[in-house]
């Protein structure tokens, strides 16, 4: 069972400002799912090798040479706030 | 003039149609039927009609680029269109306007295609519906207060509405098989790899793949063909050649061994489901197919580890979106405000649950209990349908449980995760599957057989679906749009 | 010493992040040059982008090796990048590919010239990672109102290596990393220049009373990018513990930055917000496996490293360790030694002293113009080798004296000029025909007949006075040796 403050703290590491409402509703919905998750315990697995890749597909490497970028104006074109040739973001208050 | 693509280029060849005349018509019914459907998300008019203009010449100068050449397709709203906004559906990127091509819009530019739009879709793919994008809902065109199926259910309900000719989603957890199964139309998910994912705005980067909706199958081959192929902008694209698709189609199922899964007939699943698919296998087996009974007996956990590794890969994915570099920003006191506002203003409920889960199963303390788990139960997944493949060529299934259902039938999300247990697994292991028309419900609505085959055996799987599909009639029924 | 260090001791591991000499990024084809114009450098996959995906730059792999062979690590046989979560608005994904469980190489070691002499310092792990973008805040840190974000640096290689916690002091801190960035610097994989940064250090320092086994509080400290930052933060930071253990206070285990202008370390962030990662394997990039045979290559195109050369400098050349150390600051100087002494002594036969006297211009006379660790600044040094030994020559064969020669080498710096144009044109040589300078003498004798008679009586000093006498007649010019 996972708790309200266990849910805060998930939504402060990927910035999310949720409502009480939402905190509460988030808990009782993410319960029932991990409830669900919780059946893996069921299946046993020792010894067996995580898969993270489909495909067997490595070494897969470029050559170091250059390719072409992006304009400046096409850098900063999607910016909500740009700021003459960078991005600007609000003050850094460090956690 | 709402036929296949193949018959279309046929029709350019002899002079009978022009592509502008067709993409003209096909805007013109977008403009009149779309309010309906809600299979668009953004329409560009213009660009497809200069396209068209110029696949005309190509096609009078006798010399098309191919099979595509003035061929009229959507695509799903996750693929980046270079200067058209590319949203995933989603408010957070509203405004978005990619500054590159996706590999395979750039492949069917090449191709001369003539792109029609960008397709709704449930927001950044996460969904079964396509109720829950953030702009409006995707109607069925077989019941407009039934869902298309997601996540893809724009480009879905798209080709099956004549809303376009052709189409190309995405699917992760059959977020390409589902909707064409529930829309009656021809969906097909490629091997993992087998397609560059370079982009593609990425859901769950290790299942991700992007494949064709079609009339009928031959139209499958065609479009899966123009865009697959290895792109080294995608490190997980693979370096195989590419057949010919069409050219394979014909071969037939006779002296082919399919497969069928016990775990993919449960108790209680929709029994119209049920009698179609076995009837088509019947007629599968008419055709000289052999079925042979397989096990796979990891299938009923294959939900859960998906419900693990996509939510941890997607919460990765979508960590970018902060209102820094681009889309959505609401202003806030301080940075975090600002990026925590944001996300919070910018995703669904839906995406942030995701998000919420994923980030909870990767935090400390949880990573081996969660991730690392599902990652072990993916390779028994694996190892199972590589077990089975050594008996039979193909597996033959259901490709849902059910039947397209109404708008806000469903409510809890586990009951909603519930439509993805038959093509989750394909995504699990990577193998490449199929959905063609299979019947109608006692109500009419779409039912889809699924075919799964061996890694980059598409050909088999393309050829054993127009086998049963030139064997039955189901493609000659159309919903009625007026 | 530090008072500190009488009544604890002191444990220091360094993690130093040298940006690599590749043309393009870590993962994408944009350029790695410094200086260019804010946000002129970047693409999709560098800003994060939507649908952008990242690829291996195979010349970063090839650095990574290359140095992991210089300090005597394993490369390991299989090695996977993974993403490293934390939210930071000049990180555009907010998450750094990295490398976690599985890094590129283990177990290595540097050698260092420490007070005690020779020490062994441990390296524990090296591998590659991408650097993030630069912030610039309006005004500092702390009172700007608004921070610029620049993502020209967005993917330059990194190379992150930690050391295993074997420091003893600040200044083995400071000379571990003096070393290590001359092992960089002669494999020409990073340019070492830490104003630039593309040369970082991070330090973990923490204290116990003398004789204890267990470990104290670790404080990390970021921000060192000089030699003297290094040193300079770890005295002030082992004062500050022992201080506060001295008061009975405990050490919190937190990251601090050190601030070089205040000349302290101030809490940046503390345990109790530690970052959680949420480290998972990068789905996007396929796993190395690393081929031996490309290591074996690798290790034979080593270049000749510090430690070797100045092995040999010793044994070959006579030099005393001290002077080879000094020369192994950068290659450039190394190799301005090497030409300057082949150009001097072709046949080495005669001048066993030549060696010696090289440094010690080098060291005396050159470094005090130049930076010895200033690769570019020595390469092109306005005295190359060839006319350094040109002025040398001067002083062996007695046309100047070593006094003149001093003055000369400046001339030289100024001008330009080779040596013996400007002797010649100052009229510089040595009074060295012996008529003119008995005249000389001789009037200096009859000057001063005292000192002629203290030098009879035995008073040897008195012959030293009469000798300057007869140099500053010559101003200078006079051959002592007649
Ligand atoms: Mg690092
Ligand atoms: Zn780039």
């Amino acid at each position: 069972m996972i708790e309200r403050k266990d849910v805060e703290h998930v939504a402060r590491l990927t910035r999310l400002a949720l409502s009480d409402a939402e905190l509460e509703r988030m808990r009782e919905q993410l319960n029932s799912i991990l409830a669900h998750l919780d059946t893996l315990r069921a299946v046993p697995t020792e010894g067996v090798e995580p898969t993270s890749h489909a495909v067997d597909v490595v070494n897969v490497m470029r050559d170091d040479t250059e390719g072409p970028c992006l304009s400046q104006a096409d850098a900063l074109a999607n910016a909500p706030d740009p700021s003459g040739e960078l991005f600007r973001v609000p003050r850094i208050i460090e956690e | 003039m709402y036929r296949p693509i193949h018959e279309l280029t046929d029709a350019y060849r002899r002079g009978d149609l022009t592509p502008t005349a067709v993409a003209e018509d096909y805007l013109a019914r977008i403009g009149k039927l779309d309010g309906k459907v809600g299979a668009y998300l953004t329409v560009v008019h213009d660009q497809a009609l200069a396209a068209a203009r110029e696949s005309e010449l190509r096609w009078r100068a006798g010399s098309p680029r191919g099979p595509l050449d003035g061929a009229p397709i959507a695509v799903k709203d996750v693929l980046c269109t270079a200067g058209v906004r590319t949203t995933c559906g989603s408010k957070m990127l509203e405004r978005f306007v990619p500054p590159f091509d996706a590999t395979t819009v750039e492949r069917l530019r090449a191709a001369g295609a003539v792109i029609l739009g960008k397709t709704n879709l449930d927001e950044f793919a996460m969904g079964s519906s396509t109720e829950h994008s953030a702009y409006h809902p995707t109607r069925n065109p077989w019941d407009l207060t039934r869902v298309p199926g997601g996540s893809s259910g724009g480009s879905a309900a798209a080709v099956a509405g004549g809303l376009a000719a052709g189409a190309y989603g995405s699917d992760t957890g059959g977020s390409i098989r589902q909707p064409a199964a529930f829309c009656g139309v021809v969906g097909m998910k490629p091997t993992y790899g087998r397609v560059s994912r370079y982009g593609l705005v990425a859901l769950a980067s290790s299942l991700d793949q992007i494949g064709p909706f079609a009339q009928d199958v031959t139209d499958a081959a065609l479009l899966l063909g123009a865009v697959a192929g290895h792109d080294p902008r995608d490190a997980t694209s693979i370096e195989a050649p590419v057949p010919d698709y069409a050219a394979e189609l014909t071969k037939g199922v006779a002296g082919l061994t399919l497969g069928l899964p016990d775990e993919y007939f449960p108790d209680g699943m929709d029994l119209d489901v049920e009698r179609a698919v076995r009837q088509g296998i019947e007629v599968l087996k008419g055709l000289g197919a052999k079925i042979e009974r397989v096990s796979l007996p990891t299938t009923p956990h294959a939900l859960a580890a998906y419900y693990v590794i996509l939510p941890a890969e997607a919460s990765s994915n979508l960590a970018r979106y902060d209102g820094v570099k681009y889309g959505l920003r609401v202003a806030g006191r301080d940075l975090i405000d600002m990026e925590s506002r944001t996300r919070s203003a910018g995703f669904g409920a839906e995406v942030k649950r995701r998000i919420m889960l994923g980030t909870y199963v990767l935090s400390a303390g949880y990573y081996d209990a969660y991730y690392g788990k599902a990652q072990s139960v993916r390779t028994l997944v694996r190892r199972e349908f590589a077990a089975a493949f050594a008996k039979v060529d193909l597996i033959v299934a259901p490709t849902t449980p059910n039947v397209p259902f109404k708008h806000g039938e469903k409510q809890d999300p586990l009951s909603m995760y519930l439509n993805d247990v038959f093509t989750i697994p394909g995504n699990l292991s990577g193998i490449p599957g199929l959905s063609v028309p299979c019947g109608f419900s006692a109500a009419g609505l779409p039912i889809g057989l699924q075919l799964l085959g061996r890694p980059l055996d598409e050909a088999r799987v393309l050829r054993a679906a127009y086998a049963y599909e030139q064997a039955t009639s189901w493609r000659s029924r159309r919903p009625e749009l007026t | 010493m530090n008072p500190a260090t009488t009544k604890y001791e002191t444990v220091i591991g360094l993690e130093v992040h040298a940006q690599l000499l590749t043309r393009s990024k870590m993962f994408c084809g944009c350029p790695t040059t410094f200086g260019a114009r804010p946000n002129t450098q970047t693409c999709p996959v560098c800003l994060g982008m939507p649908g952008s995906l990242p690829v291996v730059n195979r010349r970063a792999v090839e650095f990574g090796i290359r140095t992991a062979l210089a300090f005597g690590c394993r490369v390991n046989d299989a090695c996977r990048f993974a993403r490293k979560h934390y939210y930071y608005p000049d990180m555009p994904k907010n998450y750094q590919i990295s490398q976690y469980e599985e890094p590129l190489a283990e177990n290595g070691a540097l050698e260092i010239e420490a007070e005690g002499g020779t020490r062994t310092i441990g390296i524990q792990r090296l591998h590659l990672e991408e650097d993030v973008g630069k912030l610039l805040h309006e005004g500092t840190l702390e009172t700007a109102q608004a921070s610029l974000v620049d993502f020209n640096r967005s993917g330059v290689p990194l190379m992150e290596t930690v050391s295993r916690p074997e420091l003893r002091s600040p200044e083995e801190a400071a000379a571990y990393l003096r070393a290590f960035r001359a092992v960089l610097i002669f494999l020409g994989v990073c340019d070492g220049n830490m104003e630039e940064g593309s040369l970082r250090c991070d330090a973990n320092i923490s204290i116990r009373p003398r004789g204890s086994t267990t470990l104290g509080t670790k404080v990390e400290i970021k921000n060192l990018n000089s030699f003297r930052n290094v040193q300079h933060a770890l005295e002030f930071e082992e004062r500050r513990q022992a201080q506060a253990l001295d008061a009975g206070e405990r050490i919190v285990q937190e990251t601090r930055l050190w601030d070089a202008d205040r000349g302290y370390t101030r809490s940046m962030r503390s345990k109790e917000f530690a970052h959680d990662y949420r480290y998972f394997p990068e789905p996007d990039l396929v796993p190395l496996q690393i081929d031996r045979r490309w290591v074996e290559e690798i290790k034979a195109s080593l270049p000749e490293l510090p430690r070797a050369w100045r092995r040999r400098a010793v044994a070959q050349y006579g030099l005393p360790p001290y002077d080879a150390e000094v020369l192994t600051q950068s290659r450039a100087l190394v190799d301005y030694y090497e030409a300057a002494l082949r150009e001097w002594s072709p046949a080495s036969g005669a001048g066993a002293e030549r060696p010696k006297i090289l440094s010690n211009w080098i060291m005396s006379e050159l470094l005090r113009v130049l930076p010895g660790d200033d690769e570019r600044a020595i390469a092109a040094s306005p005295i190359p080798p060839a006319r350094l030994v040109g002025l040398l020559r001067l002083i062996e064969n007695a046309t100047i004296s070593g006094k003149i020669a001093k003055d000369v080498f400046q001339k030289m710096f100024d001008t330009g000029d080779d040596a013996r144009t400007i002797v010649e044109r100052d009229g510089l040589t040595q009074v060295a025909d012996e008529g003119a300078l008995g005249q000389v003498i001789e009037s200096v004798m009859a000057a001063n007949p005292k000192a002629i008679e203290d030098y009879r009586r035995g008073k040897k000093e008195a012959k030293g006075a009469l000798v300057g006498q007869v140099m500053k007649a010559t101003r200078g010019k006079a051959n002592p040796a007649l």
